[in-house]
This record gives C-alpha cells, structure tokens and sequence, in this order.
C-alpha cells in the first residue's frame, strides 16, 4: 500500500480509536453516542438476527430502481438540452437552483397522488437523482472537441457511427461521473423520504430508532449505512478509472 | 435578453403542465397554480409567516458563516498541501455521498433541540461543496503567477490578497453559491424535526396536516427565494469569471 493509504489508514484508526476512548471514558456519555465497538457489535446482533434484512432489502430495490430511471430520463434531457440551445440557455437558471430546494417536502403530495406504496418513494429519489445525470450528460456533449467531429465528417461516419465511435466514447467519462452522483443522489432521497415519512426501509428504522431511544439499534443502523455508502463509493470509483484507463488506451 | 423571454416562456410550460396535473389529481392532492399563488400571497402577507421567515434566515446566516468559515479553511489547507489533500480526498467524497440526513439524530443528541441543531446541521450540509470548490481552486493557480509572485518580493500577505485571491475567485463564488443552497436545505430539513420556529417547521406542520396547498406554496416561495440568491451569486460569479463565464452549469 502506498504511503497515502496508510495515511489514511492511520486516520480512520486514529479516529475511531479516540471515539472509543472518549465513549469508554465518559466523556461522551451513552445517551449521546455509544463506542464505535458496540455499533460494530450492535450490528452484528441486529443482521444475525434477521430483522434488518427486510428494511435494507427494500431500500436498495427502491434505490435500483430510481438509479436506472434517473439515468435513462438524465440522458435524455441531457442529450435534448445539447440539441436546443435556446432551451438549454432558459433552462439553466431553474437547474441551477434544483438542488436548493428539499424536493422530498413533495412527498405527501406524491403520496396523495400515486397512494400509499412505493411509487411515490422511486419518484422522489429518481427526482432528486435525475438532474445531475442530465447536467454531466449535458457538460459532457458540450465537451466533445469539435475536431473529433470534424474528423468524423471528413471519414464519412453516418450519424449512428458518430455517435456511437466518437461522441459516446468522448462523453464517457462525464457520464460515469453523472451515474455515480445519480446513485448518490438517488440513496440521499430515499433514504431521507423514508426518514420523513415512510413505515419501512433503513431510512425509517433510524426514524424508529431515534424516536424509541435505542441507541444502539439507531447508531448499528447509522453504522450500516456509512459502510454501504462507502462501499458503493469505492466500488463506482474502480469502475470509474477502470473505464478511463481503457479509454486512455483506445 | 430573450434567455430571459425563454426563462418565462420555459416557466409557463411548467405551469401549464402542472395545471393538467391538477386537474387530473384533482384539488386534495395537488392545488391548482393559481390557489398555491394565492395561497402563498397570503402566507406572505401575514405577520407570523415572517417571524418563521426571520428565525429561518438568521440560522441559515449563521449556518452560512460557519460553513464558509470552515469549508475556506479547510480548503485552503487541503488544495496548498498535496499530502494532505491526497488523505483526504476519498473521506470528503465518501461525506459527500452519505445521507446526512440519518445523522441528524446524532446532532440533535449532541446538540439538543433548538437553534444550535438546525444551524449545526445547516453548516454541515453547506461545508462539503465550499471546501471542495475552494481546494480545486488552490490546485488550480498555475505556479508561474506564484513564482511571478516570488521574483517581484511580494509579502505573505501581498500574495494572498494579489495573486491566489483574485485566481481562486470564481471557484470560491461557485462553492458559496452551492453551498448557499445546500445550507438552505440543510437549515430546512432541520427546523422540520427540531424547532419551534422557521419555514421547516412551517413545512412538517402543512405536511402533517397534508395540506396540499400551502406545502407547494411553501415550496413555491422557497424556490423563489433558491432561484433569486442563486441568480445574484452567479452574475457576481460570471463577472468575476471574465469573459469566459460559461463554466457555471457545470459545477453544479
């Protein structure tokens, strides 16, 4: 491992290790935070139990699902708005200021909309994912250097092909970004609209938790979402410089 | 000029197409555009829309100090020392991803009920983007400006305010710019659960009640209120940019 990521090794230890210690001696008291060991052992108990299963289950279909709609509806408007500048130049304004608002105070409208299911859960969170998919779409065309399309022009390329050899490949990176944020997005709006108002999911059992002042049910279940996001991340970053790598080469 | 025509031509198609939602949904679930306009007319017409208006704004002002405070420092710090910047890189992206909404309880343990939790969690939203913005911009000074710097003998304090301020500028306008809204949401999502006063509160009390109509009218006025702050730190940010002040969709 190279000497950053014993660096950052040495971090997290560093961190977790004080925690402990401030916990174990009291100077975090129980009621506010309980040591980042019994998290770990709380978790343990509370999968090996089988009761949190169903809530993380539903929660990560939930998330499937808004991803792949959020990516699709992201690329399309992406790709519309490269094609009307006029739209694109109007539109900007309102993309801009999108993320200010807290989309998920819509959710009881959605509920009385689309009823008491799932529905109005993947609207939210495929809401909150879907413009920042279609923003790097948008960053990405607008990108393509013109002279690769020039050069597309003079070797005859048909439409499909350009897209296909030379803008696709030319984006690429811009749109790997884009799904790695809409999968970002996408976990913060369900998770946050299952806090809000949900009766089941991870985001609700923390709610749950919270509100039953047990600690060390709401701290595993915290727990278990910084190591999924965490992972996801790590896992979307190798995938993101994998795909770059391979592009470098071609 | 006609961007801004289209802006309201755009705006128009918007509300046109939530009017046909209405009408289908019908008026317990999604108010018409013109009750949500009245509706929120009334709302800020009256007095004590404007006292939660005014507990909401001083949090997020204070949530917006803090988080500019803390996000220049650490910054700063991180884009002038690699080392540093490089530790800390993935940890940022990982906060970054994380739904902090599930650490709200956390705060309010630490924090208690009250100003000190919605404004915490305000300034944590709001952190991450400045300190990000700010650090690409310290990376980005080409060093000949700073060896410039060095062969002219100017001070510490010269270089600063001469060279990296005026070069990291539009990245520092573009982080207080979306960490302005993320603040804004921050300050939101926690005066829903903890306070007893602001537009969040105002917000889960319409919510509970599912009242339709003044929840988009809050909504409403808060995206007015999101667009207008936004609109004015861009034309700040574009003018710092110069010429080419293309760049500002992009840093979203």
């Amino acid at each position: 491992m190279s000497r950053v990521g014993w660096l950052r090794l040495a971090l997290i230890a560093g961190s977790v290790l004080t925690l402990e210690a401030a916990c174990r001696s009291g100077l975090i008291v129980p009621f506010t935070m309980i040591p980042p060991s019994e998290m770990a052992v709380a978790l343990v108990e509370l999968l090996s139990s089988g009761k949190g299963w169903a809530d993380v289950g539903r929660t990560l279909r939930i998330i499937a699902i808004c991803l792949v709609a959020a990516v699709v509806a992201g690329l399309l408007l992406g790709i519309v708005l490269h094609l009307l500048p006029r739209l694109r130049r109007a539109a900007e304004p309102l993309l801009t200021s999108y993320y200010a608002v807290p989309v998920f105070v819509l959710y009881p409208t959605f509920i009385m909309l689309f009823g008491a299911n799932d529905v109005p859960l993947i609207i939210i969170g495929a809401l909150f994912a879907v413009i920042v998919m279609a923003v790097n779409t948008l960053t990405g065309l607008q990108r393509v250097p013109p002279v690769l399309l020039k050069v597309a022009r003079m070797q005859g390329l048909g439409p499909a092909a350009t897209v296909w050899q030379v803008m696709l490949p030319a984006t690429a990176p811009f749109l790997v970004t884009g799904v790695k944020l809409a999968l970002a997005y996408a976990f913060i709006g369900v998770i946050a609209g299952e806090f809000i108002l949900s009766t089941a999911g991870i985001g609700h059992a923390i709610a749950y938790a919270y509100n039953d002042f047990d600690n060390r049910t709401m701290y595993a279940l915290l727990l278990f979402i910084i190591a999924l996001a965490t992972a996801l991340n790590l896992s979307l970053h190798a995938w993101e410089q994998r795909l770059l790598r391979r592009l470098g080469k071609a | 000029m006609r961007a801004r025509l289209d802006t309201v031509l755009l705006v128009a198609v918007l509300v046109a197409i939530w009017q046909g939602l209405h009408l289908i949904a019908g008026d317990l679930a999604l108010s018409s555009p013109t009750d949500t306009v009245a509706r929120a007319a009334e709302l800020l017409a009256s007095a004590g829309f404007w006292r939660h208006a005014a507990a909401s704004g001083g949090a997020l002002a204070l949530a917006l100090a803090i988080a500019a405070l803390g996000g220049i420092g650490i910054g700063v710090w991180l884009g002038a020392h690699r080392l540093s910047g490089a530790v800390a890189e993935p940890f940022l992206i990982a906060f970054y991803t994380l739904p902090k909404i599930t650490l709200y309880p956390v705060i309010l343990l630490i924090f208690g009920l009250g100003l000190s939790a919605k404004v915490a969690f305000g300034a944590l939203h709001g952190i991450m983007p400045i300190t990000v913005f700010v650090m690409a911009g310290i990376r980005n000074i080409d060093p000949v400006m700073v060896k410039t710097a060095r062969v002219l003998r100017l001070s510490p304090a010269q270089v600063v305010w001469r060279v990296i301020l005026p070069a990291t500028l539009p990245e520092l306008l573009a982080g207080l710019r979306v960490g302005l809204s993320m603040t804004l949401l921050g300050t939101l999502i926690g005066e829903m659960f903890a306070a007893k006063a602001g537009i969040g509160q105002l917000l889960i009390r319409a919510i509970a009640r599912i009242d339709s109509q003044t929840i988009l009218a809050l909504t409403l006025i808060m995206f007015i209120f999101a667009l207008a702050m936004n609109g004015i730190l861009l034309a700040i940010e574009r003018r710092s940019r110069g010429a080419g002040g293309e760049a500002a969709i992009e840093s979203l």
